[in-house]
């Protein structure tokens, strides 16, 4: 971590607020937290811990009821839901534990699908498409449905579809919580060869061992950030 | 973007594509009863129209039913054509008779006539001559036949100069008019013959003239007023005296009634079309639920509304186009055999109903799409995310 490099996620004192059943559930509590560009953090926490809440707070897919969140220089505030998703769609590149491929496409329409909705022209798409793919190491499978092909494969779609947009920070939900430790191992390195490319890279996982493999660790429990290291 | 939403849901038609079908089948069902049936009336409409309408327009018929003690004579058709608005006058006097030639005989309906009633009809000869003037003031027993009574009673139509007796009396074949094979006499059916009015009237002891065929100079309307005039003065103003008809009133009331009952079937065939939209918003409903994982992984990469929106709006749009161009096929093939089964009719589709019934499509899609798509539209992108189904 170099002191020059400008913060990408910086998060003052949010607060999320559940009711469930009548009963107010603070899922977040006041949390705080900074992410500079290309650093590899991962966030960690059991179950029930507020990381879920944490995540959808930083993918854009949820608004905090208290705090400030501030997303590469633009604060996110009350936005609508269409102006969220425009956020997502340029800022935030998703990658879930479950993958979260469209099974009616080949992997070649998933990649192309975020550009689709920044509403690129064709060829503008097909280049930034072949780039992700090749960055993952799939480009022989473009054609392929994510049926025909592996989890690790899968995976690696899905991370090609995450990066095709360039986009700010690439948001890791349990990446490899589906897969078998020796693919898991690969999508890891993976993640350690876009973070030596210089990609920003939140991973969120309760797997002290994944944790590990990052640069920096971000312990929530109870809603609150515990520990930076 | 509107390319890849077309493709987008092509794609979604395509995967399923039973159930596209059956939910398609409603909308064709609807734009096939729709067209045929609309299509059935007009063509049925066209086809009696253009019969009346060879029947000759300008025609104007009379009948009068009391004479008020000055009942019209022969020599007073002349008054009546004197009128310049009046190209034509014919009496025609109808009876009842048995025609024999020799061992064969038949039921003819006797029309006693004059020369002009050949024109005002729009008679056509095969052979021979018809009624003349001097065989109407000599009260010669001559008879013109039609085809059909031809054919009946000598099973040929060459037969100027042979003789038929009618109630008794014989008479002297003086020609046999050309075969009718207009849509209207095969309605009306009988057999005709033609023979001099003053023949007819003595055979049937009605001295006067009961009923006649005007035809129009220029104008049929104007006519029509001359005629009615001259009845009116003649019958002292009694408009229920007599009754008075021309073609086009026969043929306008025929166009009301049409055009009524094509409006009154296409209502029918809209209401399936209806029904056919409640279809596809029925599956749209349950595709927007199987497909809410879908909904939130679009979402989560960047989809706003308006995008899921469309998305869902195109493909209810696109069932129903489809099953409106499978309809529209369907329906020609169906007049086509209904066409060359019917024969002398021709039914074709308009480009109106075309039109409406695409018009009509379309709309459907849009109205039943547009619940479906918005409920899709405000799907949670976290809730959607979770859902496993």
């Amino acid at each position: 971590m170099t002191a020059a490099s400008k913060p990408i996620i910086t998060m003052q004192n949010i607060t999320k607020i559940y009711n469930i059943g009548g009963e107010e559930v603070r899922a977040l509590d006041g949390a705080s937290l900074t992410i500079h560009e290309g650093e590899f953090v991962s966030i960690i926490g059991p179950s029930g811990s507020g990381k879920s809440t944490m995540m959808n707070i930083i993918g854009c897919l949820d608004v905090a009821d208290e705090g400030e969140y501030m997303l590469d220089g633009q604060s996110i505030e009350q936005y609508s839901e269409e102006e969220l998703a425009r956020i997502r769609n340029k800022k935030i590149g998703f990658i879930f534990q479950s993958f979260n491929l469209l099974s009616r496409m080949t992997a070649m329409e998933n990649v192309e699908l975020p550009l689709i909705y920044q509403r690129l022209p064709v060829e503008a798409r097909k280049k930034k498409t072949n780039a992700a793919l090749e960055r993952v190491g799939l480009t022989d499978r473009g054609h392929h449905k994510p049926t025909e092909l592996s989890g690790g494969q899968q995976q690696r779609v899905a991370i090609a579809r995450a990066l095709a947009t360039e986009p700010a920070i690439l948001l890791a939900d349990e990446p490899t919580g589906n897969l078998d430790t020796k693919t898991g191992n690969d999508i890891m390195s993976l993640f350690h060869e876009l973070h030596a490319a210089g990609n920003t890279i939140v991973l969120i996982t309760h797997s002290e061992e994944v944790a590990n493999q990052a640069q920096c660790r971000i312990r929530i429990i109870d809603g609150r950030v515990t520990e930076v290291e | 973007m509107f390319a890849q939403s077309l493709k987008m849901a092509w794609s979604a038609i395509t995967s399923n594509k039973m159930r596209s079908f059956l939910t398609m089948l409603g909308i064709i069902i609807g734009v096939m009863s729709l067209v045929v049936l609309v299509s059935l009336v007009n063509g049925a409409t066209g086809a009696v129209t253009s019969e009346i309408g060879s029947l000759g327009n300008d025609m104007i018929s009379v009948t009068i039913r009391d004479d008020k003690g000055s009942p019209l004579r022969l020599e007073n058709l002349a008054e009546i054509a004197s009128d310049g608005a009046i190209a034509q006058v014919a009496p025609s006097g109808t009876m009842a008779a048995t025609a024999k030639n020799g061992y064969s005989d038949a039921s003819v309906s006797v029309n006693g006539t004059t020369a002009s009633y050949y024109e005002i009809q729009g008679l056509e000869l095969s052979y021979g001559r018809f009624i003349k003037t001097t065989d109407v003031d000599n009260s010669s027993y001559v008879v013109v036949l039609s085809y059909n009574a031809a054919d009946e009673l000598f099973g040929m139509d060459d037969i100027v100069g042979e003789s038929i007796s009618i109630n008794g009396r014989n008479f002297q074949v003086i020609g046999v008019l050309a075969e009718d094979t207009s849509m209207m006499s095969g309605m009306m059916g009988g057999l005709s013959v033609y023979v001099p009015f003053t023949v007819q009237s003595r055979m049937a002891g009605q001295p006067y003239i009961t009923s006649l065929s005007v035809a129009a100079a220029n104008d049929t309307d104007t006519a029509q007023t001359a005629v009615e005039n001259y009845l009116l003065k003649r019958f002292q103003q009694d408009e229920d005296a007599f009754t008075i008809s021309n073609m086009s009133s026969i043929s306008d009331a025929m166009g009301t009634i049409t055009s009524t009952l094509s409006l009154l079937l296409g209502g029918i065939a809209a209401i399936s079309l209806l029904v056919g939209g409640i279809g596809i918003m029925n599956i749209m409903l349950v595709s927007v639920t199987e497909r809410t994982k879908e909904i939130g992984i679009r979402k989560a990469i960047g989809a706003g509304r308006k995008s899921i929106m469309m998305q869902f709006l195109i493909e209810a749009l696109m069932v129903s186009l489809l099953g409106c161009i499978f309809g529209l096929l369907l329906s020609w093939g169906i007049l086509s055999l209904v066409t060359m089964i019917a024969g002398s009719i021709s039914f074709s589709m308009s480009l109106g109903v075309v039109g409406v019934a695409v018009g009509f499509s379309s709309c459907i899609g849009l109205i039943f799409g547009l619940y479906p798509a918005n409920k899709a539209a405000r799907k949670h992108p976290i809730e959607a995310l979770r859902y496993e189904g």
